[in-house]
C-alpha cells in the first residue's frame, strides 16, 4: 500500500528513490503521505486554515508580533493541562479536577508567598509538592482502591475548589514578588547588539532548528544503518523545510517584538519532554497499552496500577504549575481561578485526536487542539464576538473536529 | 411417536471464508428431548442461531419447517413468535432487575406504557412455580445463584408460551446439583408437551434426558440415533463425533538434541481455582501437570473443562480465584503470583482470545510485539525505536506475517496474520516454557501450518510447551504426551503412541456421575 503511488508507473521501476522528477510525482507522494496519516494531520491543517480565516477577517491582527506573544501567554495553562490530560485520557481515564486544583495551587501559592513572605522559588517548590501531594491521593484511590477516575475527580473538583475558598476567604490575594511575576509575563532578558531583533531569541531559535535537524538527519541515517525502508528523500527534504520555515518564522516573529516570553520555553520544554516520554519510553509505551487493551497490557506484564498512579500523579504536578502559572499572570489567587480549566483541557485532548476508549493521541495533538480552542478565543475577541456565541463556536468546533476523526475512522473501515 | 414439529433441510451457512454449516439435515419429533452433540466448532450453536433467527432468513441456504409450515425468521422476535425461544450459554439476564421484571422484559405486562404490577407479580409467582422456584419474583437476579438465573431463563421462555424450547449447554456452568434440578425440570417439561433441543456434550446427560441425538461434525449432519435403543453406546456416540480421517497435515518434527534433565521445565502440583464470582465452583480442581525441555504436550477437553482457566491462573493468578497448588520450574518452586513474576521465570501464555487478550488493536504490529519484553529493546527506560523496528522486521519476515509495513496496525490483519504477531510477541520475551491456548483457532489451513511448524521449531530449540486445543486431530498429530480435562478435573494422560480420538474423547466426556 505504502509504495503503489511509485507502481502506477512502469518507468519508475527503480523504488525508493521516487524516480518520477516531476512535480506531480511529488505532490502525489505528500497526498499519499497525507491520506496515510489523516488523523494526525487532519487537526493541523484545520489550525491552519483557521488562523487564515481569522487572519482574513481581522485584517492582519491575528499575527501581528505582539498578538502571537499575547496568545501564547493567554492559553499556556491550558496548554500545560492538556499535556497531562492528554496522558490521562491516553490511558482510558478522565480528570475533572484540574481545574479546581490549579486554582487549589495558586491559592496555596498566595498564603505561602504573600501572607507569609516565604522565599519564591521555595514557594514553588512547595506548590509542586502540592501538587504531587494532590494527584499521587487521586492515583491511590483510582488505581489502588479502583474508584472510577470519573466520581474521584469530581469529588477532587469540588473538594479542591471547596479548600480554595477556605484558604483565601473568599478574598483575592496578591501582589506575588515579582520572581514569580515573571513566570506568567516575562520575556527571555535582552542582550547584545541592536539588531532589531530580541538576540537570545533568535540564538534559541537558531539552536532548535539544527537541534530538529540533527536529530531527523541521525534517525534517518540509523535507519538506513539498520537497512529499514526509509521515506522517499523528496518526502524528507520537503519536511525538514517545512519545519525549519515553521520555528524561523516563529522566531522572527516573536523576536522582533519583545522576544520569546518565558513561559514559551517552558511549554517548549514540556512540550519536548513529554512528547519523547510518550514515543520513546517504557512507561509511555505502558500508557498506550493500558489504554489500548487493559486485559492484554496486563497479561504481557505490564503494572498497569502503578502506570495509572503516576499518571495521575503526573497530573497533579502539571495541574500545579498550571496554577502557578495562572496566579503569576493575573498576579493574584482568586477563588474563582481556573473555572472551567478542566473541560477546555479535555476539549483540547478531544480535538486533538484522543479518543473516549482511550489508548490514542499525542502530545503534540492535545497542543494543536487546546492551539485551536486558543485561536478561535484570541481571533473571537479581536473581532469582538461576545463570550456567548464564543462557546457556541468553540462547542460546535468540538463537536466537528470529534465527527471528522469519527467518521473518517469509519471510512477506513475498523 | 409423534411426528415431526421441526425440520430443518439441507442447511448452508457460509461466514467470510469459513463454511460453518455444509448440508445440515435435523428432524425433531413433538414432545421429545432431542440432544444436539459435536466438538468444539462443530456448528452446533451455528444451527441454532439460524433456527432462532439470529441469522435471518436469507443469510443460509436451505428450509426450515416448523410445525409443518415454512418459516422465514427475520430475527429473534420472528421465532419467539411462533414459539422457539432458545436459552444461550451466557444468561441474557440484567443483573440489577427482579426476577419478575427480567421474565417480562420486552413483554411486560402493562397498558398503554404503564406497568400492572399485580398482574406481573402474579404471573411471574406462577412462572417460577412451574420452573420449581420458591424465591420472591421482586429478588434482584444478581442475589440469586447461576443455577437459579438458569431457572428463571426458562421461566421467561415459559411466559413466551414456548413450545419449542433450546438449551446450549445449559448445565456448562452448574454444579452437580443444580445440574440435576435443571435435567429433572427438562423431564416435566417434556411431560406439558414442550419440546425440546439440548446442546450438550456430556453424554451421562445426554443418556439420562434425551430421546434421540442428533450428531454433528465439522458442519455436516452425521446422523440421528435413538438414544434408547440398546445399541446407541457412549462409544457409539464418541465415534459419530470423532470419525473423521486426519486430513491434517503436520510438519515433520526434529527432535531436541538436548539432555535430558532431572526435573521437568515446569511443574504443576495440585492446582485448584474457584470461579471469579460463583465462589462455591471450582473450575480447576486438583490439578497435576508436568512438561519437560523438547516435549509437547496437549491438554484435550471439551468446553468448560477448565483447561484456559488452568493456564490462565498459573499464569500471574489471572483468572478466578486461587485456592492451593503450586509451581515447579526445573525442581524449584517459584513464585507465579503476577504476569510480570510469571514472564521473569521464563513462562509466556498465548491467549485463546487474541483479540480480548493477547492484542491492542488499535496499536501497530511492532508495538505489538515489542510489548511483553520492551526492556530488551530499551535502555534506561528509553525504547530504542530503530532496533524495535529491526525486531519487528525480522518477525515479520521469519513468521512470514502478511502486512506491507511492521507500521501497520493489527486490527487490520486477518486472524492467522494477528495470531502470528501474538505469537511473535511471546517469542521475543524470550521464555523456556510457552503455553499456548488454541493457537490455531479461527484461522485458515494454510496460517495453521505455518505455526504448527514454528511450534515444531520451539520445541527443537530445547522450549517446553503445553498445548491446548480442542481439535483433536491437532494434538495427535502434533503432541509427545496429552493430558485430559472434564469439568476442572485431570481425566487422563496419554502417550503419543496410545493416543486415539476415541480414547481421548472418552476421556474429556467422562463426568461425575449426575445422577447418584
Amino acid at each position: 500500500m505504502s509504495t503503489d503511488v511509485t507502481d502506477k508507473s512502469p518507468a519508475a521501476a527503480p523504488p525508493g528513490k521516487g524516480g518520477s522528477g516531476t512535480d506531480g510525482g511529488l505532490l502525489q507522494l505528500i497526498l499519499g503521505g497525507l491520506r496515510r496519516n489523516m488523523r494526525q494531520y487532519g487537526m493541523l491543517i484545520a489550525l491552519g486554515l483557521i488562523v487564515i480565516l481569522f487572519e482574513v477577517w481581522t485584517g492582519g491582527d491575528l499575527l501581528l508580533p505582539r498578538n502571537v506573544s499575547n496568545l501564547v501567554l493567554q492559553n499556556s495553562y491550558i496548554l500545560i493541562l492538556a499535556i497531562g490530560m492528554m496522558l490521562v485520557i491516553i490511558a482510558g481515564h478522565i480528570d475533572l479536577s484540574v481545574g479546581s486544583l490549579t486554582a487549589f495551587v495558586g491559592a496555596f501559592a498566595a498564603v505561602l508567598m504573600v501572607n507569609h513572605h516565604v522565599a519564591w522559588p521555595v514557594a514553588l517548590v512547595l506548590c509542586l509538592l502540592m501538587g504531587a501531594v494532590a494527584g499521587s491521593v487521586q492515583g491511590l484511590l483510582i488505581a489502588y482502591a479502583g474508584i472510577p477516575s470519573f466520581i474521584v475527580t469530581l469529588a477532587g473538583m469540588l473538594l479542591f475548589r471547596g479548600l480554595t475558598e477556605i484558604l483565601l476567604q473568599g478574598q483575592t490575594l496578591g501582589p506575588f514578588p515579582n520572581g514569580l511575576q515573571k513566570i506568567g509575563n516575562g520575556f527571555l532578558p535582552a542582550v547584545g547588539p541592536n539588531t532589531n531583533y530580541h538576540n537570545i531569541t533568535l540564538l534559541l531559535g537558531f539552536v532548535m532548528i539544527a537541534a530538529v535537524v540533527w536529530q531527523e538527519v541521525r534517525d534517518r541515517r540509523r535507519q538506513q544503518e539498520f537497512s529499514l525502508d526509509v521515506a522517499p528523500a523528496k518526502l524528507f527534504l520537503l519536511k525538514l523545510v517545512a519545519i525549519v520555515a515553521a520555528i524561523l518564522w516563529l522566531t522572527l516573529l516573536l523576536a522582533s517584538y519583545d522576544g520569546a516570553p518565558i513561559i514559551l520555553i517552558i511549554l517548549g520544554v514540556l512540550v519536548a519532554g513529554y512528547g519523547y516520554v510518550m514515543r520513546n519510553t517504557v512507561f509511555g509505551r505502558h500508557i498506550y497499552a493500558i489504554g489500548g487493551n487493559l486485559p492484554a497490557a496486563q497479561l504481557s506484564g505490564v503494572k498497569d496500577k502503578r502506570v495509572t498512579f503516576q499518571v495521575f500523579l503526573n497530573m497533579g504536578v502539571l495541574a500545579a504549575l498550571a496554577g502557578l502559572v495562572v496566579t503569576s499572570r493575573l498576579n493574584a489567587a482568586s477563588p474563582k481561578a481556573g473555572d472551567g480549566f478542566e473541560l477546555e483541557a479535555i476539549a483540547s485532548s478531544f480535538i486533538g485526536g484522543a479518543s473516549m476508549s482511550g489508548g490514542v493521541g499525542t502530545v503534540l495533538g492535545a497542543i494543536i487542539g487546546g492551539l485551536v480552542l486558543g485561536v478561535l478565543n484570541n481571533g473571537m475577541n479581536l473581532l469582538s464576538v461576545g463570550t456567548d456565541w464564543q462557546q457556541v463556536i468553540k462547542g460546535l468546533a468540538l463537536l466537528t473536529a470529534v465527527g471528522f476523526d469519527v467518521w473518517n475512522k469509519r471510512k477506513s473501515g475498523s | 411417536m409423534a411426528g415431526p414439529v421441526l425440520e430443518m433441510r439441507s442447511i448452508v451457512k457460509t461466514f467470510p471464508g469459513v463454511k460453518a454449516l455444509s448440508d445440515v439435515t435435523l428432524t425433531v419429533r413433538q414432545g421429545e428431548v432431542h440432544a444436539i452433540c459435536g466438538e468444539n466448532g462443530a456448528g452446533k450453536s451455528t444451527l441454532m442461531k439460524v433456527l432462532s433467527g439470529v441469522h435471518p432468513h436469507g443469510s443460509y441456504e436451505g428450509d426450515i419447517l416448523f410445525e409443518g409450515e415454512e418459516c422465514r425468521f427475520r430475527d429473534i422476535r420472528a421465532s419467539e413468535h411462533r414459539g422457539i425461544v432458545i436459552i444461550h450459554q451466557e444468561l441474557a439476564l440484567v443483573p440489577f432487575l427482579s426476577i419478575a421484571e427480567n421474565i417480562f422484559l420486552g413483554n411486560e405486562h402493562a397498558s398503554r406504557g404503564l406497568i400492572n404490577w399485580n398482574e406481573t407479580l402474579r404471573h411471574g409467582t406462577e412462572l417460577l412455580r412451574r420452573v420449581g422456584l420458591s424465591d420472591h419474583p421482586e429478588t434482584r437476579v444478581a442475589d440469586i445463584g447461576v443455577g437459579k438465573q438458569q431457572l428463571v431463563e426458562i421461566a421467561k421462555a415459559l411466559s413466551k408460551k414456548v413450545k419449542l424450547l433450546i438449551l446450549d449447554e445449559p448445565t456448562a456452568a452448574l454444579n452437580d446439583e443444580d445440574s440435576g434440578k435443571l435435567l429433572d425440570l427438562i423431564l416435566e417439561l417434556k411431560k406439558q408437551g414442550i419440546t425440546c433441543i439440548i446442546i450438550s456434550h456430556k453424554l451421562n446427560e445426554i443418556r439420562r434426558v434425551a430421546d434421540s441425538v442428533t450428531i454433528l461434525r465439522d458442519g455436516r449432519s452425521i446422523e440421528t440415533l435413538d438414544v434408547k435403543a440398546p445399541e446407541t453406546t457412549e462409544e457409539r456416540i464418541i465415534s459419530g463425533m470423532v470419525g473423521r480421517d486426519l486430513d491434517h497435515r503436520f510438519p515433520e518434527r526434529t527432535p531436541y538434541e538436548g539432555k535430558p534433565e532431572a526435573a521437568p521445565a515446569m511443574e504443576i502440583r495440585g492446582w485448584t481455582v474457584f470461579h471469579p464470582i460463583d465462589q462455591q465452583r471450582k473450575v480447576v480442581d486438583d490439578v497435576s501437570i508436568n512438561v519437560r525441555r523438547g516435549e509437547i504436550v496437549g491438554i484435550a477437553g471439551l468446553m468448560g473443562a477448565g483447561r484456559t482457566e488452568l493456564a490462565m491462573s498459573v499464569f500471574g493468578r489471572s483468572y478466578g480465584r486461587y485456592a492451593g497448588g503450586t509451581v515447579l520450574k526445573d525442581g524449584q518452586e517459584i513464585r507465579t503470583k503476577s504476569v510480570a513474576e510469571a514472564v521473569g521465570h521464563g513462562i509466556a501464555y498465548v491467549t485463546e482470545d487474541r483479540k480480548h487478550y493477547g492484542l491492542n488493536l488499535i496499536d501497530t504490529i511492532n508495538r505489538n510485539i515489542s510489548l511483553a519484553a520492551l526492556n530488551k529493546v530499551a535502555k534506561r527506560g528509553v525504547v530504542d525505536e530503530q532496533e524495535e523496528r529491526q525486531v519487528a522486521e525480522r518477525f515479520r519476515k521469519s513468521m512470514n506475517i502478511k502486512a506491507p509495513t511492521v507500521f501497520e496496525r493489527v486490527g487490520k490483519l486477518s486472524g492467522g496474520n494477528q495470531q502470528k504477531v501474538v505469537l511473535s510477541k511471546w517469542i521475543f520475551a524470550g521464555p523456556e516454557v510457552l503455553i499456548l491456548d488454541e493457537p490455531t483457532r479461527g484461522i485458515d489451513v494454510g496460517a495453521k501450518y505455518e505455526i504448527y511448524t514454528v511450534i515444531d521449531q520451539l520445541a527443537a530449540e530445547g522450549k517446553a510447551v503445553v498445548f491446548i486445543s480442542s481439535e483433536l486431530p491437532e494434538l495427535l498429530g502434533m503432541c509427545d504426551r496429552i493430558y485430559t480435562m472434564a469439568a476442572g478435573r485431570l481425566t487422563g494422560e496419554v502417550p503419543r503412541a496410545e493416543a486415539t480420538q476415541e480414547v481421548l474423547m472418552r476421556q474429556m466426556t467422562k463426568d461425575k456421575e449426575v445422577t447418584r
